[in-house]
């Protein structure tokens, strides 16, 4: 008998690793249908692509405020970098639109991830409140530098960006994303992540280098966060730098906060609702941002301790079984 | 053989002199106490072995190795773990993901395995969970293992601390007041576990403890502070019959 579940344990291909493959291949198909079939209207297909955006800048700032526990405000300047970066490559490359694309995700990325570890490394020494207040002007200088630069087309931006982004890339991403920054959290790294949230003085005396795992987390979640922005340039083919004002990383901080620090499950409920919302509110007409704003605060009062938690407590989503707990004993 | 060395240690904070010229050497397997009135600077030597500080003057070293002026993880490495006077889990974190958080440095893989879990994921978290288990169980934490660090009971997480810096492999494990707010029950208990871990993990242990019994009970040696400065150093029943001693304690 405990052979048997040694042996399970060890190999990838485990019974619950198979259900997750199923899952995600039930979820293309879904995803195609509600693209592709007649469930929807056009307004509301439209929506797939941002609510797909959305779900991979929450679950990546995620990984800084709920599993690192610092108060980031400035992922939209991170996405801003990936945005340019990806319309940039393009715009200027000869390829087929696959290599094309493919080349715009993974550059783009990793220049935000770059600007992760140089913003990271100088500022990831400060906490709470005044790390918030760094990370938003650091935002407020990635926007004002486009702004400024002649290759992002200043003020008036980018325009004729080639519309590769549909439901396929960003189902794709939404999954890439998933998977690893579930990994990540699951594993030695996010347990010592994890670790530093929870007391800085206790990580270190267990041995834990406390700063090159806060500029871990911070770079990863600037890498997904630049792939979201590539993502949306590709999807709206406009890009202006007024998209990216500290806005726009409030709006994502909100869906976390909604969510539920730490839930990744949170962030993509809560970036699906968030996205949905204002088209939904659409018939109110004028009363449309207000009756946003009061459903927000509304969901906020009822939730304090996000999404996942509540529903969870309440039997309606099955308890998320946790890899670290041991369930031989 | 000394494990740990300390020679003229001193440390200022602005003005005040918190800790003044204290020598400790300590034999490899000792149960060392460290004892003292309030505000003796008990913790600020721990904080100073730690790195936590950094002394003013004087040498500390550990088998031999020089640890002045190393980080705080770095320390850790050498071999020296220590528990906090009050008590700093990681209280959003399972019982079992609080040791296995402190197995970090002993069972390594690339941040690439995390991403991808490949089979060496599976393998190597299997071996952190039974290494883990297996220190809970000394401390019979075994049973509570997926609970949140927060919801154990005071003296567990007690317990957990020590588990916690156990298993980070020390030569050297400093217990800040281990018996705090614990019945005398749970303190006999305690004692027991203290020297079982000492036998069982062969390591070497200095505790901080203001509860005599336990003092007098299983450590072999004691130094004891008052102002910053060694008072007296000795076996137990000298060290706490010394008319110095009692006066520091109760006044004259």
């Amino acid at each position: 008998m405990q052979n048997i579940k040694s042996n399970k344990n060890h190999s990838a291909f485990t019974k619950k690793n198979l259900f997750i493959t199923a899952g995600i291949i039930l979820g293309f198909f879904v995803v195609m249908l509600l693209a592709e079939g007649s469930l929807l209207n056009r307004q509301y297909k439209s929506l797939i692509v941002p609510i797909g955006i959305y779900i991979i800048l929450a679950v990546s700032l995620n990984l800084t405020t709920g599993f690192l526990g610092e108060l980031s405000l400035g992922h939209a300047g991170f996405m801003a970098i990936g945005a340019y970066t990806g319309a940039l490559i393009t715009l200027n490359l000869n390829m087929p639109e696959v290599a094309e694309f493919i080349i715009a995700l993974i550059v783009g990325g990793s220049i935000a991830a770059i600007f992760g570890v140089l913003i990271g490394v100088p500022v990831l020494r400060l906490k709470g409140d005044y790390l918030a207040i760094v990370t938003l002007a650091f935002n407020e200088i990635i926007r004002s530098i486009i702004n400024f630069l002649g290759i992002t087309g200043g003020a008036m931006g980018l325009s004729k960006i080639p519309r590769y982004t549909n439901y396929v890339w960003v189902y794709a991403m939404v999954v890439l994303t998933i998977i690893i920054i579930y990994n990540l959290v699951n594993s030695r790294h996010g347990r010592a992540i994890s670790a530093i949230r929870d007391n800085y003085v206790a990580a270190e005396s267990i041995g834990l280098k406390v700063s090159k795992y806060k500029v871990m987390a911070f770079v990863i979640a600037a890498f997904f966060a630049g792939i979201a922005g590539v993502l949306y340039g590709h999807n709206l083919s406009v890009l202006k730098p007024a998209d990216f004002d500290y806005n726009k990383s409030i709006e994502i901080l909100v869906i976390v906060v909604l969510g539920g620090m730490g839930s990744i499950r949170g962030s993509i409920i809560a970036a699906a609702i968030l996205t949905f919302l204002p088209e939904v509110l659409r018939a109110a007409d004028d009363f449309r941002m207000l009756l946003y704003a009061v459903v927000l605060i509304a969901m906020m009062l009822f939730n304090s301790s996000g999404i996942r938690t509540r529903l969870e407590e309440s039997g309606k989503l099955p308890k998320l079984p946790k890899l670290t707990r041991n369930k031989a004993k | 053989m000394s494990l740990l060395e300390v020679k003229n240690l001193g440390i200022s904070f602005g003005g005040l002199r918190a800790v003044d010229d204290v020598n400790l050497n300590i034999e490899k397997g000792q149960l060392y106490g460290l004892i003292g009135p309030n505000g003796a600077g008990k913790t600020t030597i721990f904080n100073l072995l730690t790195g936590v500080y950094r002394p003013t003057t004087g040498t500390i070293k550990l088998d031999g190795v020089d640890i002045v002026g190393k980080s705080p993880s770095e320390i850790c490495q050498t071999g020296i773990a220590r528990t906090f006077q009050n008590i700093r889990l990681f209280k959003k974190m399972t019982v079992l993901d609080n040791v296995k958080a402190a197995l970090h440095n002993q069972v390594k893989y690339s941040l690439i395995t995390s991403f991808f879990r490949t089979s060496s994921y599976y393998q190597l978290e299997k071996q952190m969970n039974e290494k883990a288990m297996e220190i809970l169980k000394v401390f019979d934490l075994d049973g509570q293992a997926s609970y949140l660090a927060s919801n154990l009971p005071y003296g567990k997480q007690r317990k957990l601390e020590i588990a916690r810096g156990l298993a980070t492999n020390p030569k050297l494990l400093l217990l800040d007041e281990p018996a705090a707010g614990m019945n005398p029950n749970e303190t006999a208990e305690l004692m027991e576990t203290i020297r079982l871990v000492r036998d069982k993990y062969n390591i070497t242990i200095l505790l901080i403890e203001h509860d005599m019994k336990l003092v007098t009970g299983i450590c072999e040696k004691i130094l004891v502070l008052n102002f910053g400065t060694e008072l007296a150093t000795g076996v137990p029943e000298e060290v706490l019959n010394n008319p110095e001693v009692i006066t520091a304690y109760l006044g004259e």
